[in-house]
């Protein structure tokens, strides 16, 4: 067949995964121990280790085991979370302003765990307010899911995401206006903000369970994704079981976001950001974004946890007023960037 | 020798029957053009032999095994399915386009075996889009695109192709590579089904042709049967032109009757 051709598209670079992943990961285990490092007491390199093993004296045992450990562990469990589940949800609805924060996932997450705290179930069992945000995490990403079979466009599920996202805070609204005590609205409120500071390894040991398994299923997605680049109906005679892919990004989704927003509240835009950063470095292949975007978001909120810490403004800025800042100009470059294909 | 042997099978879509008895038989080496008019079934008959449809009643065999009954692997071994349109919804490299016409033969989790980079070279070959190795498909013409994918489900190096209108978005020049490399595959051995507008090139390619309207199977024989004068005022309510160039036959709608 003589067919002239000269191409003119661009070519697609990418780089070896293991190196890629190397890399992140030696910056998450130097952005960990920077996380330690920092605080309101100084204290040398060699006590940090001794006390990170319990070989220091008493308060600082206590400083680093019970205050910076559950923080730099809880920033960088939530962090994978949002990064791995952003990766899959931007695949798996073939929509690259997919997030949990965009799509109302993490609204309705935080709902669930505001009614948790509302009607007082976290008071008699602790497992209620990850339960709780992880059936809210569900429901959203069910009924996305429902919405994007029938009509998968970008702005439709942006805007269904705003929908649910505006329910979810209207309904915390109420639960805060009829809560008969100032001092757990002040609490939701904060909560709300998104934080990982003051927390303890109960909150660690209560999230670390749901988001491992959560993150294992958001991996096991990685083959089946690829083959949904090419739409459902090619990936179904391609053998591919839809049905297992919608429930292990759901369940995966459900359960890393929903665990990770019981214990620190609404973080929102890492999982918007980390697959767009990475997936230059991949040649845009879905299932070889996971993993790097989940160690890149949980580097990415250990660094603005760091750096609420070092950013001296009266109080202590709240880590999720700081990803929302630096966030929502991302999603507005990337909605202007990709306007022509969201008509 | 592959066969495909489709007995009384009614597709519905909600509760609507869509196809009503279609039954044929077809083998490996043909090239088979589903025509009819637009909403006559075509794209659901070629979806519901892929197995993308649910059928009501009557069956779908291959090689003499129903296809419901192989899963979901077995049966995209069987069947390689090329989509309406040409959607890719990031942007891939050409490489990894093709590779994924492998994802019926390798595990979930294993990579390529020296077999199947075998496949995905024949395949690039074959549809000529060596040159576009590692570009970005999404930025590729529709034309280059097309071969593409069609290169992709070459990949799958099932016995059976059906391809869903492959040529309709495309300039002549494209639209008669697609078509050479449709005959070139059943010329070498796959039954291949092709939903098709085009008369002039389904009258000049296919082996057969099968029409449809509203839902039934109207005809099935040589293209120059299925759209003799009688056949295309039933069933285009078109005066076709009907001539010989370099020996073949072809036919050009000419009036709308």
């Amino acid at each position: 067949m003589n067919i002239l051709s000269s191409p003119t598209a661009p070519v697609i670079k990418t780089v070896n995964q293991s190196a890629l992943c190397l890399s992140l990961g030696a910056l998450l285990l130097l952005l960990m121990l920077a996380s330690l490092n920092f605080g309101y007491v100084d204290l040398s390199q060699t006590l940090l280790i001794r006390a990170a093993f319990g070989l220091a004296d008493d308060p600082t045992n206590l400083i680093v085991q019970q205050l910076r450990m559950p923080r730099m562990l809880l920033a960088v469990m939530v962090g994978m979370s949002l990064g791995a589940s952003g990766a899959v949800l931007q695949g798996l609805l073939h929509n690259p302003l997919a997030e949990p924060g965009t799509l109302g996932i993490t609204g309705a997450a935080s709902l669930g765990a505001v009614i948790a705290i509302y009607f007082g179930f976290v008071a008699t069992m602790p497992l209620a307010l990850p339960i709780f945000a992880m059936i809210g995490a569900a429901v959203a990403t069910l009924i996305l899911l429902l919405v994007a079979r029938e009509s998968g466009r970008t702005l439709t599920l942006i805007l269904l995401g705003v929908g649910i996202g505006g329910i979810s805070i209207a309904l915390v609204s109420l639960a805060m206006n009829l809560s008969p005590n100032p001092w757990a609205v002040s609490e939701i409120a904060m909560w709300l903000l998104g934080s990982v500071r003051d927390r303890t390894f109960r909150e660690v040991i209560l999230a670390a369970p749901f988001i491992g398994v959560g993150l294992v299923m958001l991996l096991a997605c990685a083959p089946s994704l690829n083959i949904l680049s090419l739409g459902e109906d090619s990936a179904r005679t391609l053998g591919l079981n839809i049905g297992k892919l919608r429930l292990l990004a759901i369940g995966g989704t459900s359960l890393a976001v929903g665990a990770g927003v019981a214990v620190s509240g609404s973080v929102g835009f890492v999982g918007l950001m980390m697959p767009h950063v990475i997936r230059p470095f991949v040649g845009n292949i879905p299932s070889r974004l996971i993993l790097p975007s989940a160690i890149g978001g949980g580097a990415l909120v250990l660094t603005a946890d760091i750096a609420v810490r070092l950013i001296a403004v009266g109080p202590e800025l709240q880590l999720g007023v700081l990803t929302s800042l630096v966030g929502t100009p991302f999603f507005l470059y990337l909605v202007f960037s990709l306007r022509k294909q969201m008509r | 020798m592959t066969s495909l042997q489709v007995d009384a099978m009614h597709v519905p879509i909600g509760r609507r029957s869509i196809l009503q008895d279609i039954s044929f038989r077809a083998s490996s080496g043909e090239l088979i053009g589903l025509v009819g008019p637009n909403g006559a079934g075509k794209s659901t008959l070629a979806r519901a032999i892929a197995g993308l449809l649910p059928i009501s009643s009557g069956q779908i065999l291959v090689d003499g095994q129903c296809l419901r009954q192989l899963g979901p692997k077995a049966s995209a071994k069987k069947i390689a399915y090329l989509a309406q349109g040409d959607s890719v919804h990031w942007p891939l490299s050409a490489y990894s386009i093709v590779s994924l016409g492998r994802a019926p033969h390798v595990g979930q989790f294993g990579g390529n075996s020296h077999i199947d980079e075998a496949a995905i070279a024949r395949a690039m070959e074959r549809a000529a889009v060596k040159d576009f190795v590692h570009r970005d498909v999404t930025q590729l013409s529709g034309g280059e695109r097309a071969r593409v994918l069609l290169a992709r489900a070459l990949a799958v190096e099932a016995p059976i192709l059906i391809a869903d209108e492959p040529v309709g978005a495309l300039d002549p020049r494209h639209g008669l590579n697609i078509m050479s490399l449709l005959r070139e595959e059943a010329d070498q051995g796959a039954l291949v089904i092709t939903v098709i507008h085009d008369l002039a090139l389904a009258t000049r390619y296919c082996d057969r042709l099968i029409a449809l309207r509203e839902g039934e199977l109207v005809g099935d024989g040589l293209p120059h049967e299925v759209l003799s004068p009688q056949g295309m005022a039933l069933n285009y309510a078109v005066e076709g032109h009907h001539a010989t160039h370099q020996g073949q036959a072809f036919v050009l709608p000419w009036r709308a009757l």
